[in-house]
């Protein structure tokens, strides 16, 4: 499943999980994203570099639904998502972190997974949801891997930066989903954080492809298959993060100070 | 690995299951022993504005969504059964002497010759007790899907109430001929034959809105202890990440606004009952947010802390209001704006931070005493 990008692929091709084809969204006539493509592989994970303002986050926000696209198509598994509403989209199986820890403060670590857990979405159903063995027995599992075997009973506020990235991420594990969305995942850890976060990351990537938005270049590195540079709303190169490090245009705008 | 304390989520703690216990002591027993028939029937009208504060700890405490309006749901509630009562008053026997008998008699002042299609489905008392759920909570859900499916919140929201509130009120005034004026629907006398206006009557009332209040408590426990609940808080806290976890927020927050117009719309029919009448005065903006300081002062967390707070507000209301009239809004506001400030979590924040931890301190000193399940927070 490592089928190379093709300059003439389409998004008919089964084979890319998520395909992004000429999007574009204007703010009142300003283009934060303007006729940009890019595909990714089952499987893939991908990171999206750029200096800032250059549109990355607002990608995200449009493939999650947040954000409506003026123009172009995304298709994830050949679903068009530009029409599913946000909780259509992560029911589909698109997952997303957000760029500030997005956890419930006032609900224990436990609560926060539970309420990720993908059952009783409606209505009636949280208000009849069962905390049963699978509940529990998925908690648990999730929990260890995201370092927070031990904290379940927490409030979720009196968790430390890094672990607050980690609940979520965990949330978002929970949901099982085949595409998972990162923005800055390691923004404000600490080093040792750092690699505990590319050694979570190499473990969850099993089964799913995720994109991820960072800056921190040195993590970057460890975890990248492929890179996407955006520059003004544009795709400015794509690659290997080796050809991406040599690539003129990226040292100009990006790397090179 | 065993399930802990924390996430074991029994219907109720220990000490909600005391607290529960002393609510009914209180309103069974001690009440009616120590009160005569007219202050436990002013009782029994507080209690009636203790069901509006027990929808807003759901809809604005746990759920972040604050109603300036909920004397709409209280009055519509109210106004249902008003209608039945008025009706039964206004049998042709009774209302001979007007020019069209058996109608009500404000309709008849105002020249209305036919009873209005919308009076007719309350000569019946079943379709009546529906009503006065389901007209207020319908309600609800129309403006809550208006309002909720296009994302306005916070202010915006609270402001849109408040003119919800100013608007019926003013069709209510304006529609003498249909609704009784600013009078408000006056005059009622049996419940299907059953005479209200007795002091026997008044006491059974009194209970019936009790054992009422207490099932409303324990569902809205039910809903607070699901994960409904749970999922209620979390969009209070990051609305998006739950929007983002697959939820339609829209949903959730339409199902809080509309159970918290239901307690308050049968707080409004056993208002009109326990009272005696019902009137535009109790649907408008100064009823709406009075009831919203019932909640705050009380603990807009705590579905007990909303019916003291209640209970509390209106007995201050009542005392100051004899002695100094005039300055009991002031001391009304004052009081507000002292609780947002100083104690954002009411009376039942004060009892958790500084009244329960010394208990316990003082139960954890008499070991031999403690039992095995003894709250330990």
């Amino acid at each position: 499943m490592n089928a190379a990008i093709l300059p003439g692929a389409t998004a008919g091709d089964k084979d890319f999980l998520l395909a992004v084809e000429a999007l574009t969204v204007s703010f009142d006539g300003f283009k934060a994203v303007s006729d940009v493509s890019f595909y990714v592989d089952p499987d893939e994970i991908r990171v999206i570099i750029g200096p800032n303002g250059a549109g990355k986050t607002t990608v995200l926000d449009l493939i999650c639904g947040r954000t409506r696209a003026t123009s172009g198509s995304i298709k994830y598994k050949g679903t068009e998502l530009t029409k599913l509403s946000e909780s259509a989209i992560v029911q589909a199986g698109v997952g997303r972190k957000f760029q500030t820890p997005s956890i419930y403060d006032d609900l224990t670590v436990f609560e926060n997974l539970e309420i990720s857990f993908p059952r009783g979405r409606s209505v009636l159903g949280a208000l009849m949801f069962k905390r049963d063995a699978a509940v529990r027995d998925r908690i648990d599992e999730i929990a260890e891997m995201i370092f927070l075997k031990d904290q379940l009973d927490k409030r979720a506020e009196f968790l430390s930066h890094g672990q607050k990235q980690w609940l979520e991420i965990g949330m978002l594990l929970i949901q099982d989903p085949e595409l998972l969305m990162l923005d800055e995942p390691v923004a404000g850890m600490s080093v040792a954080e750092r690699k505990k976060t590319a050694e979570l990351l190499h473990q969850i990537i099993k089964g799913r492809s995720v994109l991820v938005i960072e800056h921190d270049m040195k993590f970057v590195e460890d975890i990248a298959h492929r890179v996407t540079v955006l520059h003004q709303g544009k795709v400015l190169s794509e690659g290997s993060m080796e050809r991406v490090k040599n690539d003129p245009k990226v040292i100009e705008v990006y790397l090179g100070h | 690995m065993k399930p802990k304390a924390l996430n074991d989520n029994p219907f109720m703690k220990p000490v909600e299951w005391a607290s529960l216990a002393l609510l009914c002591v209180l309103i069974f027993g001690l009440l009616p022993l120590a009160l005569d028939g007219f202050r436990l029937n002013l009782v029994g009208k507080y209690l009636t504005y203790a069901f509006v504060a027990l929808g807003l700890v759901i809809c604005w405490g746990t759920c972040g969504i604050l109603s300036l309006g909920q004397g709409v749901f209280f009055g519509l509630g109210g106004y249902c059964m008003a209608m039945y009562l008025k009706l039964e008053a206004s049998s042709v026997e009774n209302t001979k002497i007007q020019s069209t008998p058996g109608i009500p008699d404000f309709m008849d002042w105002n020249q209305i010759t036919a009873l209005p299609w919308f009076w007719k489905p309350f000569h019946s008392l079943p379709l009546t007790l529906i009503a006065v759920v389901l007209v207020p909570t319908l309600f609800a859900f129309i403006v809550g899907a208006a309002m909720f499916k296009r994302r306005v919140g916070g202010t915006y929201f609270a402001i849109i109430t408040q003119a919800i509130a100013a608007i019926l009120t003013i069709l209510i005034v304006g529609q003498q001929g249909y609704t009784g004026g600013i009078n408000g629907i006056t005059d009622l006398r049996t419940l299907h034959g059953w005479d209200i206006r007795t002091d026997t009557a008044k006491t059974i009332l009194y209970f019936v809105n009790g054992g009422l209040l207490v099932a409303c408590v324990l569902v809205a426990q039910f809903v607070k202890r699901s994960k409904l609940g749970r999922i209620l808080v979390a969009m209070r806290d990051k609305e998006d990440r739950v929007r983002f976890s697959g939820y339609g927020v829209a949903s959730f927050k339409i199902f809080a606004f509309c159970l918290a117009a239901a307690f308050a719309a049968i707080g409004g029919a056993m208002f009109t009952l326990q009272v005696g009448f019902m009137s535009p005065s109790f649907v408008g903006i100064v009823p709406s947010i009075e009831m919203v300081i019932y909640a705050a002062v009380g603990g807009r967390l705590s579905l007990f802390g909303a019916i003291y707070g209640t209970l509390l507000v209106n007995w201050a209301k009542t005392t100051f209001s004899e002695s100094f009239p005039e300055l009991w809004l002031f001391g009304l506001g004052a009081l507000f704006i002292a609780v947002v400030l100083a104690f954002p979590d009411g009376l039942a924040g004060i009892w958790r931070q500084h009244v329960e931890p010394r208990l316990t301190r003082r139960a954890k000193a008499a070991p031999a005493a403690l039992p095995q399940g003894a709250p330990a927070e």
